[in-house]
């Protein structure tokens, strides 16, 4: 008799968990290396900010203001108040991620429980999709608009209409995996076996759905920074002296034609963070991905 | 067809209810006394009296959301507390510069990011995929409103190619109103342009690889000719189903580009009513925009399920 042997797609060798694999698909992606170092230096500069940057933020030095980048003990230069561009960008970078992650956690918090009922409970499912439905029919700057009209303008808020907004891809995805697992053996085997609904989701579901709320999560974190940034912008965000990237743009356009530079640098750190984010959640997409590297 | 018509129609009408209620409510969740909130600078007893009288806020909350609905459904969105002119006749003006900026940004979109996604898809491995690819993540994570300050800077300012704001009505000449908008309509279609790059090329990878375009090749039509054909039926629906999603997107970026290029749009007219918490101008654009979302999505899936019939079928838009 002889034995068949079928040729596996992925090379990995069997008996590796799966972490082990995705991990292993990570490094050998130069991108997401690249990408995963910018993004933990940013955390390291964002966290350590207030002892690394080399001025306080809101000290004003009227004797040098619009100080070109290279002046010495100004490596980015001043702006229109003589506050050092470099001091300013670190703890901006540092009040845009925390607002982004603010903002995601808010969406996760609130759209995980609802995609798992949604997709788990038929009931549920029709009074939470009018609810997405709802939340999108207000488009984030609309939501925005109406929160600080309401409530006023602050990081908070900001915060709270950039969460918002995401909640309705949070829900979309985690239903939709909700469904695909209730359907698989091992949960049917747990429902026979008599598990609470409640358990079914906590201990089958939840734990198998979390790549792809981490994948949605990558994803959803740039478009937070980019939303912060332009509420910020608008000046319905972050409120002046607190640094922030949007806010540093909206004083650079009053004298762009003075300091074009000011215009230019807190714009490519907000780009650069959302490019490694973009980059590292694609490059975490692919490696998830069973189908292996198709993309 | 019909039930899924009916079912979709049924769901919007339940949506737009919903919204209704929040912005109706929203006014009223404002700290203190709406009709101060109501009356800017007049707040003389006399004044608030009858702005409650005229707003029915000394009514029955119930009876107060039907008359809000019966006024909003005639257009009747009160006058704004700063100037005194009627919000509709505020919405007349903004809204054409608004509706021909979006169309022509998602226009622009639709060319850049279908061609790009195209060429992405056919040529894999080649210099112009990664290109491609390259270029629609810097168009996801680039800011626009910096993309237009430094248009603005570099493009208008130092070159003079373009102006850095204002506006001339399309009736009023062609020429130069498209003049203004390009630049503008350019900065909004970035990041449609990007999405809908990403999607065409995934489309494309994936009825590459299908069995109808093996087919299709096996009976000996020109590779040209093949992908003209897919590529178009697939960009079709791909560019309708972005658009649908992304609407929201395209809201939020047109409010902002209107702003830093000055166009006396529907954006424009929003975040100066912020800014002189113009309540009664805030609770229509809201309550327009969240009517537009609905109806236009709703449109979206009617073209949708005529352009993919198994969408009729499963009553599910992927």
């Amino acid at each position: 008799m002889t034995v068949l042997t079928v040729p596996t797609v992925d090379a990995a060798p069997a008996g590796l968990s799966r972490r082990t694999r995705v991990l292993r698909r990570l490094r050998r992606n130069p991108l997401a290396v690249v990408s995963f170092v910018v993004l933990a230096l940013a955390a390291i500069i964002a966290v350590l900010s207030p002892w690394l940057a080399p001025y306080a933020v809101e000290q004003t030095d009227f004797g040098h203001t619009f100080a070109a980048p290279g002046t010495p003990g100004h490596v980015l230069g001043t702006d229109d108040l003589g506050r050092d561009v470099l001091s300013r960008i670190m703890l901006g970078a540092r009040a845009s991620l925390q607002v982004a992650i603010l903002a995601v956690a808010t969406s996760l918090v609130i759209g995980v429980p609802l995609g798992l009922a949604a997709g788990y409970f038929r009931a549920w499912d029709a009074v939470i999709s009018r609810f997405t439905d709802l939340l999108l029919a207000f488009p984030f700057l609309i939501m925005a608009v109406g929160l600080a009209a309401i409530r006023g303008a602050s990081l908070t808020n900001a915060a709270v209409a950039v969460g918002i907004a995401q909640i309705p891809g949070v829900i979309r995805v985690v239903r939709s995996d909700t469904l695909r697992l209730k359907s698989l053996d091992f949960v049917a085997a747990a429902v026979v076996d008599g598990a609470s609904d409640l358990w079914v989701l906590a201990r089958h579901i939840l734990p198998n759905a979390t790549s792809v709320i981490l994948v949605q999560a990558t994803v959803a974190i740039p478009v937070a920074i980019l939303g912060e940034a332009v509420l910020s912008f608008l000046g319905l965000g972050i409120q002046p002296p607190a640094p922030s990237l949007g806010t540093m743009l909206a004083t650079a356009q009053q004298f762009a034609a003075r300091a074009p530079w000011a215009a230019v640098l807190p714009g490519v750190v907000i780009m650069g963070l959302a490019l490694a984010f973009n980059v590292f959640g694609d490059a975490l997409r692919d490696a998830l991905d069973p189908k292996g590297d198709r993309r | 067809m019909a039930r899924y018509l009916i079912t979709r129609a049924w769901q919007s009408a339940l949506t737009l209810l919903l919204s209704t209620i929040v912005v109706f409510l929203g006014v009223r969740a404002l700290p203190g006394d709406p009709a101060l909130a109501l009356a800017g600078e007049d707040r003389s007893p006399e004044a608030l009296e009858a702005i409650r009288h005229h707003y029915g806020l000394d009514q029955p909350l119930p009876l107060q959301f039907v008359r809000y609905v019966g006024r909003a459904a005639q257009g009747d969105f009160g006058e704004s507390i700063r100037t005194g002119i009627p919000v509709s006749s505020m919405l007349t003006t903004a809204l054409p510069v608004t509706v021909e900026l979006a169309i022509l940004a998602i226009l622009l979109a639709a060319a850049l990011g279908v061609g790009a996604g195209v060429l992405a898809a056919v040529r894999r491995g080649h210099p112009a995929e990664w290109l491609a690819n390259g270029l629609a993540l810097v168009g996801l994570s680039v800011p626009h409103f910096w993309l237009a300050l430094l248009a603005i800077l570099y493009l208008s300012v130092a070159t003079g190619l373009f102006p850095a704001s204002g506006f001339v009505p399309l009736l009023d000449n062609p020429v130069d109103n498209l003049h203004h908008l390009i630049l503008p309509a350019v900065i909004l279609g970035t990041g449609l342009a990007a999405i809908i790059m990403r999607q065409t090329r995934s489309a494309m990878l994936d009825s590459l690889s299908s069995d109808y375009v093996r087919t299709a090749k096996a009976k000996g039509l020109r590779p040209r000719a093949v992908i003209t054909h897919h590529a178009l039926r697939n960009s079709l629906i791909v560019v309708v189903t972005i658009v649908g999603l992304q609407l929201g997107g395209l809201i939020s970026g047109a409010v902002v580009t209107e702003q830093i290029f000055g166009l006396p749009g529907f954006g424009k007219m929003t975040i100066d009513a912020v800014f002189q918490r113009d309540y009664p101008v805030i609770q229509a654009v809201v309550l327009l925009t969240a009517t537009a979302y609905i109806v236009i999505n709703f449109l979206v899936d009617l073209l949708y399920s005529v352009i993919d019939p198994r969408i009729r079928v499963t009553g599910d838009p992927a």
